[in-house]
């Protein structure tokens, strides 16, 4: 963060993948992850099926599976419950390892397991091929509430202000002596936060007025939503992916 | 006064440009009051009138009324008497008239970062121009009209945080440059600028076919680039002239808690100016 760079998670590519328009790959993203939650949890093969059409897109966009895997480990505190269910769980059970463990269970972790992390691949593919800019872009285009995108579109550009400042009142707090160690240490923290809200919330007064000075009057003028939106071919390419998924999806529910 | 037009047809909004005649001033403020809702009284009937193309420089100790004075220039502030008049057109609460008034009065505020708030250059150039209804290619000669004038085209496509301060202060006066203000009204342009960004945004503003209101402290820069000086203090004018003659006046300054930087001789600056902008001109 040092030079003030946003994108944590973008990786800078030149991929087929990265040059689809951000609606069209949020679609498709969305798509195949409803995909994987409504295959039948007994269907082992079919997770493999979504696995292999992630590795696929990932290649094609040059993301390298250990990328992946690092970011994620985002899910794990999402998914310990998984863990805890074949413990838990109840109905029949089976001995492993001098472990007695629920059938029930067993499949209930499996469930969780799987379909999480195929979402959490899924969104990081998502994320690693579209700049946080272009994500707003797409779901501007797709329609979300301009409130939302706007709150979001703040938080892009005023993370890196607020996370400067941040960093440099704790400079200052720690360059007179302030050196917290334990919790009841952490006045000068707490002070500090206050202190960034109030900021926060005054600076926000200054940009709304800044905006107002040029003539904002409530509403974003939406100039880039028509230019360099997704046509049908783009739309053809990327559901590809999730048709596959749900073809998948299908065949499990059908064949059981 | 000629030519008053105290209404603008929400068509004119888009187009009007240059279409005040010459005699109209650009900005003529008559004996405008205004005191904050806790009682404080910030101006007490501040009169001043700014021709066409003139560059005048606002100087004033902080608290002097100078960021309340601004703020009625685009009828943000308003309603504690006295009137400004924008190019011929009077602020009132009128929604067009407002729209037309912000239009013709480009404030670039102090701080950079509250007025750059999109993720990139030629979005945040954009947000005025299509506040005014601009669109498509004509958006866009806009915005590279107003980068090239500052020097910044090539980071059109950047994002604000990651230029250097000098670069987002050029920006920030490219964004109102956009809506080809009648009047620039600058809000401590120098601050926080280190000596060479401070003298490339100079080099800028010298250049700027505007007429331009510096507010600021940086008793050299205005020297540098206004002709004129007034000075606020206490929410009225206490003095108006030309900006050499105001800064040799040290009894003056002194009364109003104004200060030349250690060294700096007004006679001699004015005096090298002067040779240097004749040099320019030959």
């Amino acid at each position: 963060m040092g030079a003030g760079h946003a994108h944590v998670l973008y990786r800078d590519r030149s991929s087929p993948v990265h040059r689809l328009p951000p609606e069209v790959k949020i679609t498709a993203m969305v798509v195949f992850t409803v995909a994987v939650v409504a295959t039948p949890r007994e269907a082992f093969w079919a997770f493999g099926g979504h696995a292999i059409l992630i590795t696929l897109v990932a290649a094609l966009a040059r993301i390298g599976p250990g990328w992946l895997a690092t970011r994620a480990l985002i899910e794990v505190p999402f998914v310990v419950f998984a863990f805890a269910l074949p413990f838990l769980g109840s109905g029949d059970r089976v001995h492993w390892l001098g472990l007695e463990l629920s059938v029930d269970g067993l499949y209930g972790g499996w469930n969780i397991l799987a379909k999480g992390t195929l979402g959490v691949l899924a969104s990081l593919v998502l994320a690693g091929t579209t700049t946080p800019r272009d994500l707003l872009l797409g779901l501007d285009r797709l329609r979300c509430p301009q409130i939302v995108t706007q709150i979001a579109t703040f938080m892009l550009r005023y993370l890196d202000v607020l996370v400067g400042e941040a960093r440099r009142m704790r400079i200052a707090r720690v360059s007179r002596g302030d050196d917290p160690r334990f919790l009841w240490q952490l006045r000068g923290f707490a002070a500090g936060i206050g202190a960034l809200f109030l900021r926060a919330f005054e600076r926000g007064e200054r940009v709304y007025l800044a905006m107002v000075a040029r003539g904002y009057q409530g509403r974003m003028p939406d100039v880039r939503r028509g230019a360099g939106a997704a046509g049908l071919r783009h739309w053809l390419a990327a559901a590809t992916v999730p048709l596959a998924a749900t073809g998948v999806a299908t065949a499990a529910a059908v064949l059981g | 006064m000629i030519g008053y037009v105290d209404r603008v047809p929400a068509a004119d909004v888009t187009s009007a440009d240059g279409s005040v005649s010459a005699g109209v001033p650009s900005l003529d403020v008559r004996g405008l009051h205004y005191s904050y809702p806790d009682g404080h009284v910030a101006l007490r009937g501040v009169d001043l009138v700014v021709p066409r193309g003139g560059r005048v420089a606002l100087l004033g100790p902080n608290g002097a009324g100078k960021t309340t004075l601004v703020l009625h220039l685009n009828g943000i502030l308003s309603g504690g008497g006295g009137t400004v008049t924008v190019g011929g057109l009077t602020v009132t609460r009128d929604r067009a008239t407002l729209a037309e008034i912000r239009r013709r009065v480009g404030i670039v505020f102090q701080d950079p970062d509250d007025q750059l708030f999109l993720p990139t250059v030629a979005e945040d150039v954009a947000f005025g121009p299509a506040n005014l209804g601009l669109r498509g290619a004509e958006l866009e000669s806009r915005v590279t009209e107003a980068l090239d004038a500052v020097g910044m085209t090539e980071h059109r496509d950047r994002a604000p945080q990651h230029l250097s301060f000098g670069q987002r202060r050029r920006v920030a006066v490219a964004t109102v440059l956009a809506m080809r203000p009648e009047i620039l009204v600058l809000d401590e342009p120098s601050s926080n600028l280190d000596p060479a960004a401070r003298r490339e945004l100079a080099a800028i503003l010298r250049r700027l076919p505007v007429t331009m209101l510096m507010v600021t402290h940086d008793l050299p820069y205005a020297l540098e680039l206004c002709d004129r000086a007034v000075i606020l203090d206490a929410g009225r004018i206490v003095a108006d002239g030309a900006t050499a003659e105001l800064l040799a006046d040290a009894e003056l300054l002194a009364r109003h808690r104004l200060e030349l930087p250690y060294g700096f001789d007004p006679a001699l600056a004015a005096r090298q100016l002067a040779a240097h902008q004749g040099g320019m001109v030959r």
